[in-house]
């Protein structure tokens, strides 16, 4: 009787922890983004055999690159609960003075891709030192600097577009075979920054740091984290990883364009709410915004191929999007 | 504990004649301090006793304009929260000052995060997540906080369970002192008599306590003595065994003397 009973209290025990790893996976804030987008990719590959190829998922990859980018830059900022709308024009200035650079300033390739980079990683800095030596809003703050990013492009550019790039600045919009389809570079870099995003997020001590600050800056600083450098580092590796991002959409487009990337700041918010990450900041994976990424890249290549106008796709990512920051909201009220 | 006198025994952390001032406002005029090794010391005080001035000076979240600071019989100094922490001195804060979203162990190790051994933590600064979870479980059992997960968000326990990982917390590092300001005011009754017992805990590992609490019925539950400030110092220090809570606040709102009261007694006749 008695070892019946311990026998069941074992058993029952095993499955309370299967039962609590299940219960733990659920609650990963990437499980709901990866499920949606799972969704939508039965969905369209039920809908027509050309969604489910190998070409077409690389196209969408592809296609989702930049903005992809972007949204690595982002959810670091929303994680601390701040938000970067500069990030589009600081990407669009950085990509202005590469290709300016080595085309009209003849520099080599290498040369003008590190001062474009650098270039937007002094905006990230700028913005991270009003944010915390001046003590602004992140939103106010960046709002100034897209404009003063998006106007120093146009003054730069002169409007004009800057053609005829030399391969040693396009070469992330070349393939490589992976099996039988056709991989762009710069899809590889894209996943490269996420994975090392998910690295010192997941899996150092500063990323857990920017978590605790996003989440209670007070009691952040009252265990010892220096909040202020903090947010500092935050913003100023945000500016970074838009110059990459810069580099990426010249790969993308093979020009420096100064009208490009106007709405991607917007984009790339789309991707990182989608994503699952609080607005709030503290809470959230940049799995999942990854998946927030891909769910628009999927949705808006799912409705062309079904020849749905593309106009549609804009609407379901904003019905999309505020679904998700309700889920995010009723999530924060229940914890209350 | 009760056998030894205070004169006989070093204090741990002792202050003497500090003062701090707020413009025309001065909060702390004189004020000693005493803290023997593995007691409860509880301060109470009426607002604007200067009893969180004190505690902050203690704690390193100010620095006072004149007086002394001695930990273990040596002068030291506190600029930040940080120093007085790598003195060994741990603060638990009232308003629950954990992270809610991240896991108990991440909240236990938070700002001293465990690297793994080798070229994996040095270059590669990964963190070693099972030795915190497990030594994050072996702390809460220490205190017998019985939660099994600690990859568990804070968010998810009790007001109580919280401010058992704050002082599990502190417990686990702090070498000399820990200071618990006001742990219950966030709490029920229930709760608080579980965070009361855990302070009883850390107490009972050799580690002194400073108690600041308004809860007059808690701290006449747990305190070995009570250090009572009034007008920015110290005016009396009584033993709960030997007084009632009308006498000891009567000393408090100034209708009784302290025993330490040298003003009070000088000028009570007068």
């Amino acid at each position: 009787m008695s070892t019946a009973t311990a026998t069941d209290r074992a058993e029952v025990s095993q499955q309370r922890s299967l039962l609590s790893r299940a219960s733990h996976f659920l609650t990963l804030p990437a499980v709901g983004p990866l499920f949606a987008l799972l969704l939508a990719c039965v969905y369209f590959s039920v809908r027509t055999d050309r969604f489910l190829t190998g070409a077409n998922l690389s196209l969408i990859v592809q296609q989702v690159m930049v903005v992809g980018a972007l949204a690595v830059g982002q959810t670091i900022v929303i994680l601390t609960a701040g938000i970067d709308l500069s990030n589009g024009a600081v990407m669009a200035l950085g990509s202005i003075f590469m290709a300016k650079l080595a085309v009209s300033g003849g520099m080599p390739g290498i040369v003008a891709i590190l001062i474009g980079i650098a270039v937007c990683t002094v905006f990230g800095a700028l913005n991270g030192a009003l944010v915390t030596m001046a003590k602004l809003p992140p939103f106010i703050v960046t709002l100034g600097t897209w404009n003063i990013a998006f106007a120093l492009t146009h003054v730069y550019s002169k409007d004009q577009t800057v053609t005829g790039l030399p391969k040693s600045l396009t070469f992330l919009g070349e393939t490589f075979p992976l099996g039988n389809t056709d991989v762009t570079y710069g899809s590889v870099l894209m996943l490269v920054l996420f994975a090392g995003a998910w690295y010192v997020l997941r899996q150092t001590s500063a990323g857990r740091h920017v978590y605790a600050v996003g989440d209670n800056p007070e009691a952040a600083r009252l265990t010892g984290i220096p909040t202020r450098r903090l947010l500092l580092t935050v913003y100023t590796v945000a500016g970074a990883v838009y110059g990459v991002a810069a580099l990426l959409l010249i790969g993308r487009t093979s020009v420096g364009d100064p009208q490009a990337g106007q709405t991607d700041n917007l984009d790339s918010i789309t991707a990182v709410v989608l994503g699952g990450v609080s607005l709030f900041g503290g809470r959230g994976s940049i799995g999942g915004a990854l998946c927030g990424a891909l769910i628009v890249g999927v949705i808006r290549n799912g409705l062309q191929l079904t020849g749905v106008p593309s106009i549609y796709q804009v609407l379901i990512t904003g019905i999309l999007v505020i679904l998700a920051v309700s889920v995010d909201q009723l999530a924060r009220r229940r914890r209350a | 504990m009760s056998e030894t006198d205070g004169t006989e025994v070093r204090p741990v952390l002792e202050a003497h004649g500090l003062i701090k001032r707020y413009g025309h406002v001065t909060a702390l005029s004189g004020a000693d301090f005493e803290l023997l090794p593995g007691e409860i010391l509880a301060v109470i005080g009426d607002n604007g006793a200067g009893k969180s001035t004190l505690i902050k000076a203690l704690s390193g979240a100010l620095v006072p304009d004149e007086g002394r600071i001695l930990l273990d019989g040596r002068p030291v100094r506190f600029h930040s929260p940080a120093d007085a922490r790598r003195a060994g001195i741990e603060t638990v804060y009232q308003d629950l000052a954990v992270a809610p979203a991240l896991d108990i162990a991440s909240n236990m190790f938070l700002g001293r995060e465990v690297r793994r051994k080798g070229v994996l933590g040095q270059v590669f600064r990964l963190l070693d997540h099972k030795r915190m979870q497990a030594e994050a479980s072996g702390h809460m059992q220490d205190l017998k906080i019985g939660i099994k997960s600690m990859k568990q968000a804070v968010e998810t326990l009790s007001g109580g369970q919280r401010q058992g990982v704050a002082v599990a917390r502190s417990a686990a590092f702090a070498r000399h002192v820990v200071i618990m300001d006001e742990p219950t005011a966030a709490l029920g009754v229930k709760e608080s008599g579980m965070v009361l017992e855990l302070i009883r805990q850390v107490r009972d590992r050799g580690l002194p306590v400073i108690l600041i609490s308004h809860d007059m019925p808690a701290v006449f539950d747990v305190a070995d003595r009570i250090h009572i400030q009034r007008l920015g110092r110290r005016v009396a220090v009584v033993r709960p065994a030997e007084t009632n809570m009308a006498e000891t606040v009567a000393i408090m709102t100034g209708a009784a003397p302290g025993n330490l009261d040298v003003a009070a007694n000088g000028n009570g006749s007068s």
